[in-house]
């Protein structure tokens, strides 16, 4: 009997596919969630709007907030560690939560090195805005990759910008000869077996979910449409009018995402998404996207 | 042979590659139209609560329901098996209620108590490799089911007539015995139909 194999690892993440992951502040929106059909809640001590709003550190949310949805909901709960916090990342692992995102959302405890994820039980999500950030993170033991976006902005096109950036570099690799492909790794600065297995497989040898920017309906089914195997939804649900319609209808679309008829049924009065922000109005260092490597 | 794999959540391309290579034709079922065209249905695994709900929302209940009642094979991994369940423990509704045993959700525990191991199955010649991920396991069976593996001495693969359960994925490794298995089942039961 083996715990933690990547097997048991990625295939946690397959059974998250096709679903939408919607992050949550307290029991209250973590039941809301699990009704509405999410297939995994994260568990936060604020969304990433309410991040940019706030300023100054983001850090782990507070353990009892993390323990209070543990106990509401049935099914998974992932929390979010900082980039590099080994620490963090060890703690959320002990409260048992079900799966770690090394977020960029947070302010990042390490600018050089990401948390050496092989060595935890607990599987890790990791943000990427291209196939090198993917690889490096599934080298590092990553087994499930989520695009960065650009969180609690409302603002869908960095998402699309990552997810069409990876797919475009993956259509590449699958079409180089062998040599190239040793090139291409150090191009990419990526281990060799990754980028062969992508040649191989013509996709990341994990799941990939969108995040970053998902705040209606047609936006999640957007990004099932450009390849996302599921959705993240962070400030989405919870800073729209009406969480409860939000969420569902976020499911229903990302379920039946080439049903047009369908998501306009479920888009009808809905109530105000969440307020977006445009991307070129953030300064550099409000770009949560560039934490990370 | 047309196998469906129900594909409102879940593994679905998994289900589909192994069936696919255990010489079946693997059909995503999103619709319940669909059911018309498939000799036997897969319930993939992905969290029982999203894929119970959008079988209610879509009208798949009634429609499974009829499917089954025509003798028509069904397999549950994981999820599918808690929700081919008549009795889910802690109360919980159940979603087909077509197979007589009790199911307890998450029964080993969170993610890091996930596991893989090596199984011995009645009607396989090999043992398969077993990954088990927040894994249901049945606590009870009716006379009518028939046991076909245990761990750590409880039951983790069953079946009832036309309907196959398992706690584990087979889908998620590259041995397709399990897959052929299900095959077998449907090949059976489409023969017997036509005589």
């Amino acid at each position: 009997m083996q715990q933690g194999t990547d097997r048991v690892k990625r295939g946690m993440a397959e059974m998250q596919k096709g679903g939408v992951i919607m992050d949550v502040m307290n029991a209250e929106q973590a039941k809301i969630a699990e009704a509405a059909g999410a297939t995994a809640v994260m568990a936060l001590e604020r969304v990433p709007s309410d991040i940019r709003a706030a300023g100054g550190v983001a850090r782990m949310a507070d353990p009892t907030i993390i323990e209070e949805v543990m106990k509401v909901v049935s099914i998974p709960v992932m929390a979010k560690a900082r980039i590099g916090h080994y620490v963090e990342a060890k703690v959320l692992e002990s409260l048992g939560v079900d799966y770690l995102d090394e977020s960029e959302v947070l302010t990042p405890a390490d600018e050089v090195y990401h948390i050496d994820k092989h060595e935890f039980t607990v599987p890790f999500v990791c943000g990427a805005k291209d196939l090198g950030e993917a690889l490096r993170r599934i080298g590092e033991g990553a087994a499930m990759i989520r695009t960065k976006g650009e969180p609690g902005t409302g603002n869908i096109v960095e998402a699309v910008r990552h997810m069409r950036l990876i797919n475009s570099q993956i259509r590449k690799v699958q079409n180089m000869s062998k040599d190239e492909l040793y090139a291409e790794a150090k191009n990419l600065g990526v281990p060799y077996e990754l980028l062969r297995d992508v040649h191989e497989h013509g996709k990341l040898p994990v799941v990939n979910f969108a995040a970053g920017g998902v705040a209606t309906p047609a936006d999640a089914a957007l990004m099932m449409h450009l390849g996302a195997d599921g959705v993240f939804v962070g400030s989405g649900i919870f800073k729209s009018d009406s969480p409860e319609k939000f969420a569902r209808a976020i499911v229903e679309a990302t379920t039946h995402f080439t049903d047009y008829k369908l998501i306009a049924e479920v888009s009808k009065n809905l109530g105000a998404p969440m307020k977006g922000i445009e991307i070129s109005k953030l300064t550099a260092a409000e770009r949560m996207s560039d934490r990370g490597w | 042979m047309n196998i469906g794999v129900l594909a409102l959540q879940g593994a679905v391309a998994e289900h589909m590659r192994s069936i696919e290579l255990a010489g079946g034709t693997g059909i995503a079922v999103k619709k319940t139209e669909q059911l018309a065209d498939i000799d036997g249905l897969i319930i993939p695994g992905g969290e029982s609560t999203t894929i119970g709900k959008l079988m209610r929302k879509y009208e798949f209940i009634e429609a499974i329901r009829h499917f089954s009642s025509k003798g028509k094979p069904i397999y549950g991994s994981c999820a599918g098996l808690i929700v081919l369940a008549e009795r889910i423990s802690g109360g919980e509704e159940p979603h087909l209620g077509l197979m007589d045993i009790t199911v307890a959700r998450n029964a080993f525990g969170r993610q890091r108590e996930s596991f893989e191991t090596a199984l011995r199955l009645k009607g396989l010649d090999e043992e398969i490799q077993a990954v088990f991920i927040r894994a249901p396991l049945i606590e009870a069976a009716g006379p009518e089911v028939e046991i076909l593996a245990s761990y750590d001495g409880q039951i983790v693969a069953a079946r009832q007539g036309h309907l196959l359960v398992s706690s584990f994925h087979p889908e998620l490794t590259e041995d397709i015995s399990f897959h052929r298995f299900f095959l077998d089942m449907v090949i059976e039961a489409a023969t017997s139909n036509i005589q």
